[in-house]
């Protein structure tokens, strides 16, 4: 089974190689591949001194254009299981180890670490607390299924999620918006609880102004999504 | 029904001018390929109709009347320019749309393009660099 642990980085040099680091030492059969959003800094070339491959987008992407290259890396090169893990240390790679199983014993197409869905201890703003609940709220009504944490980057993804991501993913906040995708195309998500660390270094790129901007934007759009067909055509894997 | 007022003929001349003018500057943009016909054909279809509605004076009366303007029918002029004008923004819009989904479909292969070929080239991961200058290296915090 081919494993490929996408790490999506922008200006991360300083604990990118930690990351890619802990991946390895949870299981040395990931491959690696760090997409660097066009950061400023030597991002790249410490994950590459990590072992890892990395892509560098020519200009900043935005998170779910990064992702998706990632995730068509992995669809071209035939892998049969994606690790999201966040470059910028807040994702515990070693608590893979409770993704992975869900996905691998094939109760669900995607699995996801959720701050929220138990073993809690996760502090955030209040604004962003706001934010979160009620995306997760609207989410959990647009699928009819309970989602805790629809802004988790920390996720496992089987072949048939990587394929339709490969094609189609969101661009801001793509977790909400792609939680609607795959209800739409009928892949079964799972969430897991998780602790997150606080981010080891820098700021989190969402500031409280930007995350009503961010989530009036996803809202249209999931709202808008529900009207779509399962318009992506996915080659079945 | 009450009966819709006259177009003066100097404003129906003067609308007329303009319309044709516009029609002219989009007729010399496409000439001099600096706007593709596939954008310009909104453009071209504002002029036309302007056009009409400017000289055809007894037209804008008569459809002032049908949607009750009443007391000045070049009003009704605004209102389809505004009209166009939102359908060719609204157009740009979408154009637009396309064009960055575009760039960023362009920017993923690229950028894949990029490892394939340095990987097939066996170019050598370099070594750990010097962090940049303007951050203070700190060591990473342990798990919480």
């Amino acid at each position: 089974m081919k494993k490929l642990a996408i790490v999506p980085a922008l200006n991360e040099e300083r604990a990118i190689g930690t990351v890619i680091d802990e991946i390895k030492a949870f299981d040395p059969t990931f491959d690696v591949l760090v997409i660097d959003d066009g950061s400023h800094d030597n991002t790249a070339e410490y994950a590459a001194a990590h072992g890892a491959r990395v892509v560098r987008l020519p200009y900043n992407l935005g998170i779910g254009g990064s992702v998706q290259t990632g995730f068509r890396y992995a669809f071209t090169h035939g892998y049969d299981l994606v690790a999201r893990v966040d470059g910028d240390g807040q994702h515990d790679p070693s608590q893979l180890g409770s993704l992975m199983p869900v996905v691998l014993a094939d109760q669900a197409d995607i699995c996801v670490g959720s701050r929220f869905a138990g073993a809690g201890g996760y502090r955030s703003s209040g604004v962003r607390r706001v934010g979160i609940r009620i995306l997760a709220g609207t989410v959990s009504l647009l699928t009819g299924q309970r989602v805790t944490d629809t802004t988790s980057g920390f996720q496992v993804l089987n072949r048939r999620a990587i394929a339709l991501f490969a094609q189609d993913y969101p661009h801001d906040y793509p977790e909400v918006e792609a939680a609607v995708m795959l209800h739409k195309h009928r892949l079964r998500l799972a969430e897991v609880p998780v602790t997150m660390r606080e981010r080891a270094h820098g700021n989190s790129s969402i500031t409280a102004l930007r995350s009503v901007y961010y989530m009036t934007k996803v809202l249209l759009a999931v709202g808008v999504a529900m009207f779509r067909r399962r318009a992506t055509p996915v080659e079945d894997a | 029904m009450i009966l819709a007022g006259q177009t003066p003929l100097k404003v129906s001349i003067a609308a007329t001018i303009a319309s044709l003018l516009l029609l002219g500057v989009v007729f010399e943009l496409i000439r001099s390929r600096r706007l593709r016909e596939r954008y310009a054909l909104l453009w071209v279809l504002t002029g036309i109709v302007l056009v009409v509605l400017s000289a055809w004076r007894g037209g804008l009366n008569t459809i002032a009347g049908w949607v009750g303007v009443e007391t000045y029918p070049p009003a009704v002029l605004f209102a389809v320019a505004l009209l166009f004008i939102l359908a060719v923004l609204l157009h740009y819009s979408t154009v637009l749309s396309k064009v960055s989904d575009e760039n960023v479909i362009l920017a993923q292969r690229v950028a894949l393009l990029e490892l394939e070929v340095n990987e097939l080239r066996g170019v050598s991961p370099p070594e750990e660099p010097a962090p940049s200058p303007t951050r203070a290296a700190a060591p990473a915090a342990p798990a919480r």
